[in-house]
């Protein structure tokens, strides 16, 4: 299987398009519009507040459980309205898989963690269950270390071990974009690096979405970044190119960590 | 200006607050020890499995064992469910704030209201107007409707203290409300809500005059759902009112109460074990 070197030309998996949030009177998005390519690493990158979590949280509509968010604009999934009253919100928020900033394994079994979403979409047999946990924890770079543990509670794994079982379990729900919310922020350097590589492995299959407000992370892990201010979208490119050649002075004030 | 000596502050607390508990444990102990003391020579077998004779001056206590189980099983299943899905609605469900509002200002009145009362309402609702007669069933509806409150406000709580972070888990995978709710809220919060039925169960099994009233005084063993019976705390309390047998009755509350010390024994060993299971 060969990885397109850039999607151009294939069609965007997302299409955002002059996408508006508003919590009460605090405008987090202010009209962002941004494609999506298929198999790649999108980095989404600003200090904090800049609207990078409502991003994500507006692709997959869990923000329409905050009573207070508004939301305007377009979303588009394969070119299908994510906001359209008759869309499956369930179906969704399944395809668009998303990892938290801290780790957060429910207080089950690491195996009951990894295929939740499986016995959500109503899985019932066993040996399926079991083949889909082995390939999630492989695919998040786990499994080797937890293959003898799997009936014991995930809050005894460490940190960095939460974190890969929480991509492992977001996997198992067989997701077609995989978005994660600063998912090192919580973790030690080598976890860190640990989670950059199992993303690396992952973009042949997944569409992933990395937020990061780590600079270096963004441009180790990414194949291409948006850089997110205030909830406006400043810019967007190739990674190499963001960072050698910013066509906006704040995208590059942020690069060379003037502030943020 | 004089100061206080931060370590001698420090030592009258330590030496406050250890009275304080001591004194509070030595009460209960003195209770138990009192009515175990004075009601254990009575507990044989017999006591246990036989039934009452010459209005329970002789003889033993065994229909009101049954008696007591079953009503306060009644009220539990009835409660239970009722408690514990008000809670959930009222957490997870509820869109307007007045209605939780006004359910939850209820429930606290409620929970303040004399057990006596309920009594009175227990026989003038299930007794009289629906026509079920002193009964285990009228029994348990009026020990259900007064245990209510208490179920639902710490299966509230206990609800509300489940990390936010677990539903956001759960609905960004695609579960429903009622997915979230059964697989990963109510697991979570179950050692609280246990905690609520435990509460329940005893103020139940110990409740006198909301049984008097509803489920009777009669000796008899229950055999449905519509004969009359008597409780163990109502066992006691006439033969302690009416001067029947004063060995008898304090024996009736040793079972009583090493009943509610099993049951907390009992639930506190589940709760332990379903702990270790997920955490």
């Amino acid at each position: 299987m060969t990885v397109p070197e850039s999607a151009e030309g294939r069609p965007a998996k997302i299409e955002i398009a002059e996408l508006r949030v508003s919590y009460g009177d605090v405008h987090a998005l202010r009209g962002v519009s941004l494609p999506v390519h298929p198999n790649e690493i999108l980095g989404i990158t600003g200090p904090s507040g800049s609207g990078k979590t409502t991003l994500l949280r507006t692709l997959n509509r869990l923000n329409d459980r905050v009573r207070t968010a508004r939301t305007s604009g377009q979303v588009l999934l394969d070119g299908e309205d994510v906001y359209d009253p008759e869309a499956d919100v369930y179906d969704l928020r399944r395809r668009m898989g998303m990892v938290f900033a801290l780790p957060t394994p429910l207080p089950k079994s690491i195996f009951e963690n990894i295929v939740y979403g499986l016995r959500i979409a109503g899985v019932r047999d066993h040996r399926v269950l079991r083949e889909e946990a082995e390939r999630a924890l492989r695919g998040a770079i786990l499994w080797d270390e937890v293959k003898d543990r799997l009936h014991e509670p995930a809050m005894r794994l460490s940190g960095g071990q939460q974190q890969r079982l929480c991509i492992a379990r977001t996997l198992a729900q067989r997701p077609e974009v995989v978005m994660l919310d600063e998912p090192c922020s919580g973790l030690d350097p080598i976890s860190t690096l640990k989670i950059e590589q199992a993303l690396q492995a992952l973009k042949e299959r997944y569409t992933i979405i990395l937020v990061s407000h780590n600079v270096q992370q963004a441009s180790r892990a990414t194949d291409r970044t948006a850089f997110l201010l205030m909830g406006e979208l400043i810019e967007w490119g190739p990674t190499a190119e963001m960072f050698t050649r910013p066509k906006d002075p704040r995208t590059a004030d942020f690069f060379e960590g003037r502030f943020g | 200006m004089r100061r206080v000596n931060p370590e001698v502050t420090h030592r009258a607390a330590s030496v406050g607050l250890w009275l304080s508990a001591g004194l509070a444990l030595a009460v209960l102990a003195y209770i138990i020890g009192l009515v175990l003391v004075r009601g254990l020579p009575a507990v044989t077998p017999h006591f246990l499995l036989a039934s009452p004779e010459r209005m329970g001056r002789a003889g033993g206590i065994f229909p009101t064992i049954v008696g007591t189980l079953f009503v306060t099983t009644v009220a539990l299943l009835v409660a239970t469910p009722l408690g514990v899905g008000t809670a959930i609605y009222l957490t997870e469900y509820a869109r307007i704030g007045r209605l939780a509002a006004v359910i939850r200002f209820g429930a606290e009145c409620l929970a303040g209201v004399p057990s006596i009362i309920f009594g009175l309402f227990g026989f003038i609702f299930f007794v009289i107007t629906l026509q079920l007669g002193w009964s285990v069933l009228s029994g348990g509806l009026t020990l259900a409707v007064m245990v209510l409150p208490t179920i639902m406000r710490t299966a509230e709580e206990a609800i509300k203290a489940v990390p936010a972070s677990y539903r956001e888990v759960s609905y960004s995978m695609g579960a429903t409300t009622w997915q979230t709710v059964t697989r990963v809220v109510v697991p979570a919060a179950l050692p609280g809500i246990v905690t609520g039925i435990v509460l329940a169960v005893g103020r139940s099994v110990g409740e006198t005059a909301a049984t008097l009233f509803t489920a009777g005084a009669s000796l008899r063993l229950p055999t449905s759902l519509l004969s009359p019976t008597r409780t163990m705390a109502v066992h006691f309390y006439i033969l302690a009112r009416e001067g029947l047998s004063e060995t008898h009755a304090y024996g009736t509350a040793a079972v009583l109460v090493v009943l509610i010390l099993a049951i907390n024994t009992l639930a506190n060993w589940l709760m332990l074990r379903f702990r270790a299971k997920t955490q």
